[in-house]
């Protein structure tokens, strides 16, 4: 046992477990709660996933906090044996702000759905990604309301017919990726559920990366919205529509990698048959390019998750994390002025004294 | 760090027990600044004081209009007074439109200061003026000085360098001299001030200094009437002066030193309550940390989490954004973790007035969230007081383990008075362990509660064996998990209450002052603590007998309040909202109220207390 000693961020008289993390396993990271989703629900491989890829992570469950909202996924937490808080609709960033930006030393997961992270909670996602806030954010994408049954999310496409929207959505749906991209987010990634190795090596990034991870999983609503993303899961789509962008490597993706990706001189990107445009004409995905218009325009590839469409991660740069920014302000005030001294405080400005 | 500074010599002075002097102009004209700076003169020259800055909503609303006056008023005294004044018995009016705002408050045969040089066509004309108020008449109830005082003091600033502008903006200075020479205020350290605030441009400084000067010098040339105001006799200390936000910022500082936990203030910008925010960011090396959030909800969230993260978690705001983080505050309640939330109420409904003060929100802090979530309410009561009111309210966070409103107002924030400065090894140690162990077993329930206070236990994230998950789903009692169990749902609403009930058996008792044969008490909370004592002792000097108490506490109430009261035939609550504090008192105790209810947005002037109060005791 040791003393972890950290004045700053409050953590007097706890003590660290012994014994390094490496002996971890995907028991220690599940609680004893009954897991309640629909049968066939999405979220139970994305459950599994995670838990499976937790202690690879080398962070054991004490300094894990997952935070959620409202909605089928804000469920998570209670699923992860590790300190948890199942917050209110829409606020888990903001809930997880504060837990990440007072205590520096934890990993802080928030779990949210498109119409928690993007409808209700939409200010608080953005401006969490704005400001880098050390979170892995992990957006459910169903394209739907659950928990409220069925009725049509910000990321539905136009003219869905649902029981709020019995003639057709009239809505124009977010695209979440270019949503994270143009809040500047740092680390930015889409995967699906049902792909366990490509979400496990997404996740397992996300994990590694200081500052906001944002990962949109595309996961299918048995109930609501079935098929949504059949489009990339079904047997033809599976081979033909999934775009995988991998950092270096010239996008190519379908049957024998005979379709590309280049951009075009007005700076759209494009799908191009390999042989046509030819190898050297594609785009290198460059995932840690500082300017986010190549992977904005690769965001704009698809408009929903019906054609080829992008998977992997879009964007992960360096850029300085905010509870990490607020520490160094913290430290750097005790350097100069000193550790603070209440009476010298309240002595302070014009003091006078009767006797 | 004391100073001592005589009062100017070989003046033959009359001497004034008290004086309340309002200066008023344009927003642009610099009035604050002229106010605070005759305060803090004042204030270390010994005398007590209350102040009450008064500015329009606008940041610079037109030039020379009504929307755009802003004034501050100083009651100093060479006693212990407890308002900034009824009324003012002088008033420096730098423009036409500060004359007619404020002309009705001045008291009939006060000294009316004026800057003549702004009373033209066009200034007249802006506020409705068909005829020079200074030529037709109508001032000759006032003992009336008429000043060129942009004349003089760009006559005065003509060796500094100084465009016009400049120059003409100094008349604020100009106009500090002049009163500092009737009121026989030292002008050394304003001078130290503004050589140190314009220490980057030494010609600013000149300016000001040479107009401070000017005035100072033509109050002794002309003969202006020259008054004396001895200090007032105070108790034994070291005294500063402090406005309300900064009290309350000061106090929540040492809530943390005392509780040993950081600060953490998540708050989002919004008027009467951003100074707390703005103070609280500049003291980094005591570990605080300020986030200025998206909205009032993220800063409600972020305290949430906050205080989930183990820090004394703070958010601040005021009527508009306490609606919006109401359910954050559910939240809190239902998830049992300590934090302050902070509303400095002002003018409602809706947007309201925002730089103004009302009580109107105490019922909203009392019930305004769904569902039957019941937290303890603190309310400061002075300025100097908010001090207190910030360490108590997270005292009773951390031993309850529950969210706590802590009101405050407009008037309270802004005003200023002399603060006898607390010795730190007085205040109280308000320090709970961090839960460290299992406590069922060996597996760790986060509802298991502490038998006496029925607090939970605070494990904190990284603290290994204790890991757990809390929410705003209804949990089992003790194990935390969620339940919709209809008995345990009826007795967690009932321990919720229970819990903070209990708080009763120890906040102090209400203290109660009467007179024998007393017949009638006022009961008061808040910010109408010195109206409310200026007005007894208005009372008491009639031959009137009468009590008082004030509140404290009103969530819950302490313990011995129903039994005051029904010690009396009369129960009198002044507020400034239309009853608020009378429905909880007659809904607790059964006891009929008598309101005394103005919603003027502005604090109770004495006088009107003491008036309504001799209509109730002669009816």
């Amino acid at each position: 046992m040791t003393e972890s000693g950290n004045d700053l961020n409050g953590t007097r008289g706890i003590t660290e477990a012994g014994g390094g993390v490496g002996t971890l396993t995907r028991d220690d990271f599940a609680s004893d709660q009954e897991v309640r989703w629909c049968p066939g629900c999405g979220d139970y491989a994305i459950l599994a996933a995670i838990q499976g890829v937790m202690p690879d992570l080398g962070i054991p469950p004490e300094k894990t906090v997952f935070v959620s909202g409202i909605g089928c996924s804000s469920r998570f937490p209670y699923y992860m044996n590790t300190y948890g808080v199942h917050g209110i609709h829409g606020r888990a960033p903001a809930i997880a702000t504060g837990i990440a930006s007072a205590r520096p030393d934890l990993t802080v997961w928030v779990v949210t759905g498109d119409g928690d992270g993007l409808s209700i909670g939409g200010n608080h996602l953005i401006h969490a990604l704005r400001r880098n806030v050390n979170l892995k954010i992990l957006l459910f994408n169903n394209q739907i309301y659950g928990l409220t049954k069925g009725q049509y999310s910000p990321t539905s496409e136009e003219g869905k017919v649902t029981k709020s929207t019995p003639f057709g959505s009239v809505d124009h749906p977010f695209n979440p990726i270019s949503l994270a991209l143009g809040a500047e987010a740092s680390f930015v990634a889409r995967t699906l559920d049902v792909d366990r190795k490509h979400l496990t090596s997404v996740v397992r990034r996300a994990a590694a990366h200081r500052g906001s991870s944002f990962i949109e999983i595309y996961q299918n609503c048995n109930i609501f919205n079935d098929g949504a993303f059949i489009a990339l899961t079904g047997k033809e789509g599976r081979s033909t529509n999934r775009i995988y962008l991998e950092h270096g490597k010239p996008i190519r993706f379908g049957p024998d990698a005979s379709k590309g990706v280049r951009i075009t001189p007005d700076g759209r990107a494009e799908i191009v048959a390999v042989g046509e445009a030819g190898d050297a004409n594609l785009l290198v995905h460059d995932e840690h390019r500082d300017d986010p218009s190549l992977a904005f325009a690769l965001s704009r590839l698809a408009d929903g998750p019906t054609g080829p469409t992008p998977l992997g991660i879009f964007r992960a740069v360096d850029r300085p994390a905010y509870g990490d920014g607020m520490e160094h302000q913290l430290r750097s005030a005790a350097d100069q002025q000193g550790p603070g001294d209440l009476s010298r405080l309240l002595n302070s400005g014009d003091v006078w004294t009767v006797n | 760090m004391s100073t001592q500074i005589a009062p100017p010599e070989g003046t033959d002075r009359k001497e004034l027990d008290r004086v309340v002097i309002r200066f008023a102009g344009d927003s642009g004209d610099g009035m604050q600044l002229t106010g605070d700076r005759f305060t803090s003169v004042s204030a270390v020259f010994g005398n007590d004081l209350a102040t009450m800055p008064d500015y329009p909503a606008e940041i610079r609303a037109p030039a020379g209009t009504l929307a755009g006056v802003s004034a501050f008023q100083i009651h100093f005294a060479d006693f212990d007074i407890l308002t900034p004044g009824d009324q003012p018995s002088v008033l420096v009016a730098m423009n036409p439109a500060a004359l007619k705002a404020n002309l009705k408050d001045l008291i009939p045969g006060g000294l009316l200061i004026v800057n003549t040089d702004a009373f033209d066509n066009n200034n007249l004309e802006k506020v409705g003026y068909t005829e020079n108020p200074l030529t037709d008449g109508s001032l000759a109830g006032f003992q009336v000085y008429e000043i060129p005082m942009t004349t003089m003091t760009v006559e005065s600033v003509k060796d500094t360098g100084v465009n016009k502008k400049e120059a003409e903006r100094s008349k604020n200075m100009f106009a500090l001299g002049v009163i500092s020479w009737m009121y026989s205020r030292p002008l050394e350290p304003t001078i130290a001030w503004l050589e140190k605030k314009f220490a980057k441009k030494p010609h600013l400084a000149q300016a000001n200094v040479a107009a401070l000067k000017a005035g100072h010098a033509f109050g002794e040339t002309a003969e202006l009437s020259a008054f004396e105001i001895k200090p007032a006799t105070l108790a034994p200390g070291t005294y500063r002066r402090i406005t309300g936000n900064q009290a309350l910022a000061y106090g929540l500082i040492a809530a943390s030193v005392q509780s040993k936990l950081p600060l953490f203030l998540a708050s989002y910008p919004i008027t009467p309550a951003s100074d707390i925010l703005h103070e609280l960011s500049r003291h980094k090396n005591f570990g605080v940390r300020t986030v200025q959030a998206e909205d009032e909800i993220a800063a409600a969230g972020m305290m949430v989490g906050a205080a989930f993260a183990g820090h004394l978690a703070i958010t601040t705001t005021s009527g508009p954004g306490l609606d919006l983080k109401s359910e954050s505050i559910g939240l809190a309640v239902s998830l049992e973790l300590p934090m302050v939330i902070v509303d400095v109420q002002r003018g409602g409904p809706s947007t309201g007035l925002p730089t103004k003060t009302e009580q109107s929100d105490l019922l909203h802090a009392m019930y305004g969230r769904h569902g039957e979530a019941p937290l303890p309410i603190v309310a400061a009561y002075s300025p100097t007081s908010c001090f207190w009111a910030g360490i108590e309210a997270c005292r009773i966070a951390l031993k309850y383990m529950t969210p706590v409103i802590l009101l405050t107002d407009g008037y309270l924030a802004n005003s200023a008075e002399p603060w006898r400065v607390p010795s730190v090894d007085k205040l109280p140690d308000i320090s709970i362990p961090f839960a460290s162990q299992p406590n069922a077993g060996e597996d760790f329930w986060p509802y298991l509660r502490d038998e006496t206070t029925l607090a939970r236990p605070w494990a904190i994230p990284g603290t290994p064996g204790l890991e757990h998950r809390v929410g705003g789903l209804e949990k089992a009692d003790g194990t935390g998990n969620i339940s919709y169990d209809p008995d345990n749902h009826h007795l967690m609403t009932q321990l919720r209450a229970a819990k903070i009930k209990a708080i009763e058996e120890e906040v102090e008792p209400l203290e109660f002052d009467a007179d024998e044969d007393a017949k009638v008490i006022i009961l008061g909370w808040g910010g109408t603590y010195g109206a409310i004592g200026a007005a007894v002792r208005r009372l008491r000097n009639r031959g009137k007998p009468i009590a008082r108490a004030h509140l404290k506490h009103l969530n819950p109430f302490p313990k011995n309040t129903g039994d005051v009261l029904r010690r009396f035939d009369k129960v009198v609550i002044p507020e400034i909202n239309t009853g608020q504090l009378s429905r909880l008192i007659r809904a607790e105790f059964l006891i009929d109220t008598i309101g005394i209810n103005k919603v003027r947005a502005l604090p109770f002037r004495a006088g009107d207390l003491e008036q309504e109060l001799l209509k109730i005791m002669e009816s």
